[in-house]
């Protein structure tokens, strides 16, 4: 059984970047960027969570298997959210009271 | 089969059961058939319970206006629903016949994680012994569905704690999906391909995937509806800027593939019954199998029918009721199948066919209700009055517990070692379905003339529909008691089981002996021949088979 050693190194430049990113968010939360306050903030979470599950969870070096379950939780937790945001974004479609003229 | 001879007395040999007889052996078992049995009793006794609040609400209906009060009865139904949904359909066949003939049929010693199988057992028991407390210490009057506002806000009843035995054993079916998953994976014996699987194994994969998916939404959205009703987080409560209709999504995200979790095992048991006792191997192996998977995807996607008149926008309501409509086709499909396969073979009528010729018939009519509530208009008459009861019932009694009887009775000998008295057996399947007919079909009829759910009171000219049904549901219950009682006088005092009763395909059937051994198979078993391989033929090349060759590798 082949294993992969992940050096020391890789975990400690990894946490590196982890804190690194957490320190741009709270420097990011003091400018105001308007619309773009919610999107950096989203974007910095999402790299987090990616080296977290790439890095510490090993997914990258895992199986293709591996890598399809671990994806079929995202694409589940999309689902969830775009059928959910289809119903709040669309609720002042279709006007009825006008469709029969 | 039976013999005129006396059995002569011999010790019998060395099996899972007679193995220990110690408390100790059964309660830190790692044993997957022991396992099964302690969820095979849990359920069994957790089912009386459900069952019991069924009785109290339909003497309750028996009279207009009512036997109990409106608190009373509220609790009664919610209670009924939670028992029955989260701590015995939920479980019923994956963790009873599912645990036990997982790793047999595919020529396995145990599952791949038998500490964390029993693991969930008791997770499962922490959950129960915690919705158990909220019921009798005054119980929870919600609904199953726990709805905001009302289960956030207004019910000073036992919300939270009855959440957390469903948050609980939510953990449980978690962990029983993961560890199938794993197993079935990881554990095939040589030969065993994917395309040989018998199709419970590929129904099993099917439902726990949907556990492993689907089940933490729920328990995320039980913890947000704790911290609204503690902290008044404003995720669901509109005084507080939440928004209820949020709970019924995050709520039906689980709960509708939930359906498919209690349905699927059913299903594949179903598919065993039908080849076994036709004699014939299954009508398109691979359509079965691929339409569980496909019930598994879609039936994530078609959750908003049940908020078509919640206050979800026009747009959502008509994408989720085609979506609806289109998750009814791979049901289609099995239902067709199995009555393709039936179609010239050689049927015999024994107890475990009867409760499969019920199955289909029933789920049918649950199913095709179920479409005429999927479409919209006829659901603005139809939301939550009986004709909703009736669909599920229809789904869940109709269909699930008629396929866990089925496979109760199928594989009683393989379990026990030992044959139930037949004739008791055909009589109890017979009543069961009179007496399930009986208590359902009126409730169709009710709600489709207005009667609503949840109430406890109704107009007087309802009377002769509840009557019926309450009649029935005496029926259904007697129909429960026989098996409990000839299955008990059975394990104990039953003739002994030859190895393969059915004369049945299948690895648990021709290789294992009834019961088997703690460890299934005295030599590991080497398939080479297609599942359900009824008429001996050679296996025909599926094209489906040579894209598997190649995912055993090293
Ligand atoms: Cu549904």
């Amino acid at each position: 059984m082949t294993r992969h050693i992940v050096p020391v190194r890789t975990y400690v430049s990894v946490y590196a970047v982890l804190i690194a990113l957490t320190a741009t968010t709270v420097a990011v939360s003091r400018i105001d960027l308007g619309e773009f306050n919610f999107i950096v903030a989203m974007t910095i979470a999402v790299i987090k969570a990616v080296l977290v599950i790439m890095f510490f969870m090993h997914v990258r070096e895992a199986s293709a298997l591996t890598k399809l379950f671990a994806g079929a939780g995202f694409f589940w937790m999309a689902i969830l959210i775009v059928f959910t945001l289809s119903d709040y974004l669309s609720r002042g479609w279709l006007p009825l009271g006008q469709w029969w003229r | 089969m039976s013999t005129i001879f006396e059995q002569p007395r011999v010790e019998a040999p060395a099996n899972y059961l007679n193995v220990d007889y110690g408390w100790k052996s059964w309660l830190f078992t790692t044993d997957h058939k022991r396992i099964a049995l302690l969820y095979l009793f849990s359920i069994t006794a957790f089912f009386m319970v459900g069952g019991a609040f069924a009785v109290a609400m339909r003497i309750n209906l028996a009279s207009p206006r009512g036997v109990f009060s409106a608190d009373t009865y509220n609790k009664l139904f919610t209670m009924h629903g939670i028992i029955m949904v989260f701590f015995f359909l939920v479980p019923s066949i994956p963790a009873v016949l599912g645990n036990f003939l997982i790793p047999i049929m595919i020529g396995a010693r145990d599952l791949a994680f038998p500490r964390i199988n029993l693991l969930s057992w008791y997770i499962y028991i922490v959950g129960g012994i915690f919705a158990l407390w909220a019921a009798f210490d005054g119980g929870v009057d919600t609904g199953w569905t726990f709805y905001a506002p009302y289960s956030t806000t207004y019910s000073n009843t036992h919300v939270i704690l009855t959440a957390m035995g469903v948050f609980v054993a939510g953990f449980s079916s978690i962990l029983t999906g993961l560890n199938f998953i794993v197993t079935i994976h990881k554990m095939r014996a040589p030969g065993m391909t994917w395309m040989r699987l018998p199709l419970f194994v590929w129904a099993h994969y099917a439902t726990a995937l949907i556990q492993v998916l689907g089940t933490p939404v729920i328990a995320i959205t039980l913890v947000l509806l704790a911290l609204e009703r503690i902290l008044h987080a404003g995720i669901f409560d509109p005084a507080v800027g939440g928004d209820p209709i949020l709970f019924q999504h995050l709520f039906w995200f689980y709960s509708h593939p939930a359906v498919y979790i209690m349905i699927l095992p059913g299903m594949g048991v179903m598919s065993e019954l039908v080849t076994c006792f036709s004699r014939k191997g299954i009508f398109g192996y691979s359509f079965v199998a691929f339409s569980s998977i496909a019930i598994a995807v879609v039936g994530f996607f078609v959750w908003g029918h049940h908020l078509f008149v919640a206050g979800q926008s026009m747009y959502a309501g008509t994408v989720f009721s085609l979506l609806s409509f289109i998750v009814a086709v791979p049901s289609a499909i099995k239902v067709f199948n199995w009555t393709a396969t039936m179609y010239r073979g050689s049927i015999s009528f024994d107890t475990p066919m009867l409760y499969a010729f019920g199955f289909i018939g029933l789920f049918t009519i649950g199913g095709l209700t179920g479409l005429i509530l999927a479409t919209m208009a006829l659901d603005v008459h139809l939301t939550d009055t009986y004709f909703v009861i009736a669909h599920f019932h229809y789904v869940m009694v109709g269909g699930m517990v008629m396929a866990y009887l089925g496979g109760i009775h199928f594989w009683f000998p393989k379990i026990t070692g030992r044959m139930y008295p037949e004739l008791w057996a055909k009589f109890a399947a017979l009543v069961v379905f009179v007496g399930f007919n009986l208590t359902f079909f009126p409730q169709f009829l009710l709600g489709y003339l207005g009667m609503p759910r949840r109430y406890y009171s109704y107009p007087e000219e309802f009377q002769v529909l509840h009557v019926m049904s309450s009649a029935g549901a005496s029926i259904l219950g007697v129909g429960y008691v026989i098996p409990l009682i000839y299955l008990a006088w059975a394990w104990r005092k039953g003739p002994r089981a030859p190895q393969n009763p059915w004369d049945a395909k299948g690895l648990e059937w021709e290789k294992a002996p009834s019961p088997p051994p703690t460890f299934n198979f005295d030599t590991l078993p080497i398939v080479t021949e297609p599942a359900y391989n009824y008429s001996g033929e050679p296996e025909k090349e599926e094209p489906l088979a040579g894209e598997q060759r190649g995912d055993r590798h090293a």
